[in-house]
């Protein structure tokens, strides 16, 4: 981090204050699913606990967030506009999800090259015309095209899950099952994830979001009970 | 400063409270302004008015919130002249989102947004460091805030009376000043619905007791002298 000299005009990298942990989605028969967590983390206090990190773009797309939230603010309005303009040519097209894509990808993209980047980690999924599109967008520009993505540590946790267990034409109960095993282990094993979530489903129709609910755990493991049976002093 | 954990948020001198209830909002704050070490004021007002129904909580840099306020209550003024009638909390929360998040190198100050309008009743927004706007059926702020998440997990409910409301907010920043050495001195509350503005002064004298804390004497001499205690009858 470098420190500014007052009379200098620019901005250099920030930090993040209020952030969103990972978003996991996959391609499934009908079209796009999403998972989120609702939580805003503030350092490591689990701060906000209802924050809506999966919002619909346009009519193809759904965007999913990490990393700053006010960044995530910035760029749905960013994207209100975007939206906008395109039904303002009032010409029977709209933006699909590749495009969008595209368009996040260069928004990030330049931020980055002025050293003062949109602190996100970013989904975007959508289905067009039949066509299933999924993609991913990191605060420095790299982006991803792919059956199934992850932001944060859901690269770590959950993709060697769908690596192993995703297929194509997956049914909604299968791709929600799927999700929700992959929620399960980020929720063990990330410290930032909070147990209050949403799915997004995405398909031709439209999007729908899932009411917030919780996941149940399991740790009726026999060594739970006792860890340090045998090994005194051990954790 | 270049060896302090820059990615840990920076805590703020201050307990501050917002609550909504069934008709209005509560808003509350702590007195204490310091520099370092040093109260400076033991007697500030975090609550400030930005219009006739809505008030804003204060914290982190007195400066930054002060400028931010006075910002947000002139464009606020200039549209209740062009809107025609008073504004929304909504808007004015939005006003401090966008010069907290445009200025988030620069700005150092959480805010808590309160009011009430006719379309939407009472509301609280959060603004916390960088800008994010959040809408809350309570919120809280400032270093303080630390000691009271645990509290209004457990004390917290929905469809509140304004009177619970109030004693919830009196009795959150007094816990928070007893355990946050950068919160102290009165509570202050307000309270916002379609009747008005009510202001209230709690001085210390007036709050509970909690742990490890005594009854204030105005002298040894007093606790020397008293009565000796009546013998216990068996």
């Amino acid at each position: 981090m470098t420190i500014m000299s007052p009379e200098a005009s620019s901005q250099r990298t920030l930090y993040p204050y209020v952030t969103g942990t990972s978003v996991v989605a996959i391609k499934y028969k009908d079209g796009i699913l999403m998972a989120a967590d609702m939580g805003g983390s503030y350092g490591s206090t689990l701060r906000y606990k209802s924050v809506e990190r999966m919002k619909a773009v346009g009519k193809h797309s759904v965007l999913g967030a990490s990393g700053e939230i006010s960044d995530f603010q910035e760029i749905l309005r960013y994207l209100d506009e975007l939206i906008l303009h395109d039904n303002m040519w009032d010409d029977g097209n709209s933006l699909g999800p590749k495009e969008v894509h595209n368009y996040l990808t260069r928004l990030m993209y330049n931020r980055r090259n002025k050293f003062n980047p949109l602190w996100n980690s970013l989904v975007l999924g959508g289905v067009k015309n039949g066509q299933k599109y999924l993609g991913s967008v990191s605060m420095i520009g790299v982006h991803f095209e792919d059956n199934h993505v992850a932001t944060g540590f859901g690269n770590h946790l959950a993709r060697p899950i769908l690596r192993d267990e995703w297929k194509e034409d997956l049914t909604f109960e299968e791709g929600v099952k799927l999700l929700e095993k992959c929620m399960r282990v980020l929720l063990y094993r990330d410290r930032s994830a909070v147990n209050k979530l949403q799915i997004a489903k995405l398909t031709e129709e439209g999007m729908t979001i899932s009411q917030p609910y919780s996941l149940k755990t399991f740790w009726g493991y026999g060594a739970f009970q006792n860890p340090t049976v045998g090994a005194e002093g051990s954790w | 400063m270049e060896n302090m954990d820059l990615n840990a948020p920076h805590s703020m001198g201050t307990t501050i409270i917002g609550v909504t209830y069934d008709g209005g909002v509560v808003l509350g704050a702590d007195s204490r302004t310091s520099t370092g070490m040093y109260v400076a004021n033991r007697a500030s007002d975090k609550i400030t008015q930005l219009t006739d129904n809505v008030y804003i909580c204060r914290s982190g840099s007195a400066a930054d919130s002060q400028i931010v306020s006075d910002y947000v209550r002139y464009f606020l003024h200039q549209h209740t002249i062009q809107l025609g009638q008073p504004a929304t909390v909504k808007v004015a929360a939005n006003l401090v989102r966008l010069l907290s998040y445009n200025n988030k190198n620069m700005l150092q100050t959480g805010i808590i947004v309160g009011g009430w309008d006719k379309y939407e009743g009472g509301k609280i927004y959060g603004v916390p460091l960088g800008g994010t706007i959040i809408e809350q059926p309570f919120a809280i702020g400032g270093s303080g805030s630390s000691y009271l998440y645990g509290f209004f997990d457990q004390a917290w409910k929905e469809g509140m009376s304004k009177d619970e409301a109030e004693q919830l907010v009196v009795k959150a920043v007094s816990l928070a000043i007893a355990r946050d050495g950068a919160s102290g001195g009165v509570v202050r509350t307000v309270i916002i619905n379609s009747d008005g503005v009510t202001r209230n002064f709690y001085p210390g004298d007036t709050l509970p007791l909690w742990h490890e804390e005594l009854e204030p004497q105005n002298s040894l001499l007093d606790i020397l002298n008293a009565p000796a205690p009546e013998p216990m009858n068996i």
